[in-house]
């Protein structure tokens, strides 16, 4: 299968404000691939450097050192964000803008045509169950339904890659139920996903494969089969000895 | 373009949404209609006065307009994180600016119109007669003042992350330029060297936004300027507008979005 996502020893350092703390390396060589068509899962614990990857591979910040693309194309050229959809973790969306007014704004960047836009609009406000609320403000709408509407605002262009920034961060259990389902039909319908997220049991009902990430490090890239070896009850466990919490609690 | 266009429709959207230019509109028009109700002696004179209150109060309205409206908008796109979807579609972040600069700029220019409008049938009620094209060179070379305003605030967005800074330090600049700007290199001429050169690079440095301020013609109803000077004019707003918002544009460039 072809990588569609795709990062080369990608680094990332931070120069701190303050003169004494020097700089702090958010990621360390990292490479990473995400192939057509599949569901991968990247975990870490909070401050692993799961949002700096997405942050590069988006062209938000500019690597140290290294290499980003996204379907071949380098991620500094804006082109490259053409067959993306981007839902990142806690966003207050134009508070003065209905849900319909969302998608027709993010649509006109798309450039979409006002007969794809309107049709792109009734589907994903169907999709994401809006469509009764979707000439309210943004500012009325429950917080599940704001994640909502930024997961239509990520369909718009009918994407080919999906990248999400723990899309259910914050959600309550029916909250987080809706959008697994909606990744469920989007990994049905043949689109790749790409997201960071604390819930492993979500992460185990839904990927393909996932990327362990600790301290700026890759430290495992498979298939959750051959991560979860037999002595471990579950992922959170496997994911908690990659990470090295045992060995910590045990020093 | 469409890109850039679809950004400035938000702007216009959020600004005429918003209480804060309604609440500025209602008690400049209040204060210009209870002005406007005063007859003192039926003096001709006194009726330019209070033209003259009347209309640097709309400058000061437009101006507050402009400021505050331009100083959130960066800000608040990275503290509601809408930045991120945003860049994260195909746009440049030169095109956001671009998109933002307009539509801000389209904004204070709807607002002009309102201000102007009202003002010009207010002044027509009291002397029974308008100048449109003294009230056109008016407040078009006012729209341009306050598109050089706009590009320079959009920069010190960029600059200073507390929009409350930046608009305070942009409006003692605006203040500084339009009430002593045009005296600088008289002053300068009676400092010694090398403060006296440096008062002249300030000088010839700064954007003369007083060259934009022609409400004498309204007020005085001076005749028109030529036709030239006036075109010369937009042209030097235009020529800081681009160099503002180069500036804003190659700052943007180097910021990292998180």
């Amino acid at each position: 299968m072809a990588a569609i996502l795709k990062a080369e020893n990608l680094r990332v350092e931070f120069r701190s404000r303050e003169a004494a703390q020097g700089t702090k390396v958010a990621l360390r060589g990292l490479n990473l691939e995400v192939n057509a068509g599949e569901v991968f899962g990247y975990l870490g614990p909070n401050g692993a450097g799961k949002t700096t990857t997405m942050n590069v591979l988006l062209g938000f910040v500019q690597p140290t050192s290294g290499a980003a693309s996204l379907f071949g194309i380098d991620v500094r050229q804006p082109i490259a964000r053409q067959r993306i959809g981007y839902l990142p973790e806690l966003t207050y969306y134009y508070k003065f803008l209905s849900a319909e007014e969302l998608l027709r704004f993010y649509s006109t960047l798309f450039g979409l045509s006002r007969l794809e836009a309107d049709r792109r609009i009734d589907e994903l406000l169907k999709l994401v169950e809006l469509e009764h609320a979707r000439k309210r403000p943004i500012r009325t709408y429950s917080k599940g339904m704001q994640q909502r509407a930024g997961l239509a605002q990520a369909l718009i262009n009918n994407p080919d890659l999906l990248v999400l920034d723990e899309p259910t961060s914050g959600l309550d259990p029916l909250g987080r139920m809706k959008v697994r389902q909606i990744i469920q039909r989007l990994k049905g319908e043949g689109k790749t996903v790409f997201f960071s997220s604390h819930e492993l049991g979500e992460v185990e009902t839904v990927c393909d494969r996932v990327g362990i990430i600790h301290q700026g490090e890759l430290k495992v890239v498979g298939p959750i089969s051959e991560i979860r070896q037999p002595r471990h009850a579950n992922l959170e466990q496997a994911f908690l000895e990659i990470i090295g919490f045992e060995t910590q609690s045990a020093s | 373009m469409k890109t850039i266009l679809a950004v400035a429709g938000v702007v216009i959207k959020e600004l005429y949404r918003r209480k804060d230019f309604y609440v500025l509109f209602i008690v400049t028009m209040l204060i210009c209609l209870i002005m406007a109700s005063v007859r003192i002696f039926n003096d001709d004179k006194i009726i330019r006065y209070l033209k003259e209150l009347c209309l640097l109060l709309v400058w000061v309205s437009s101006l507050v307009i402009a400021i505050t409206t331009t100083a959130r908008q960066i800000p608040a796109e990275r503290e509601n994180r809408t930045l991120l979807p945003l860049l994260a579609k195909p746009v440049t972040r030169t095109q956001l600016l671009l998109g933002k600069f307009l539509g801000c700029w389209l904004a204070c220019g709807i607002a002009l119109v309102c201000f102007y409008l009202f003002f010009g049938a207010l002044a027509a009620s009291r002397e029974h007669q308008w100048p449109l094209l003294n009230y056109f060179q008016a407040a078009s070379l006012h729209w341009f003042m306050l598109g050089i305003v706009i590009a320079m605030v959009l920069l010190g967005s960029l600059v200073f992350a507390a929009p409350s800074s930046n608009s305070t330090i942009c409006f003692v600049v605006v203040g500084g330029i339009l009430l002593l700007g045009r005296h600088l290199d008289s002053v300068a001429l009676t400092l010694p060297e090398p403060v006296r050169s440096v008062f002249l690079i300030i000088y010839y440095s700064i954007p003369h936004l007083e060259f934009f301020d022609v409400r004498d013609l309204i007020i005085h109803d001076w005749p028109l300027i030529h036709w030239g000077y006036y075109g010369l004019a937009l042209i030097y707003g235009i020529g800081y507008m681009v160099v503002f918002l180069t500036g804003a544009s190659l700052v943007f460039r180097r910021q990292s979005v998180n």
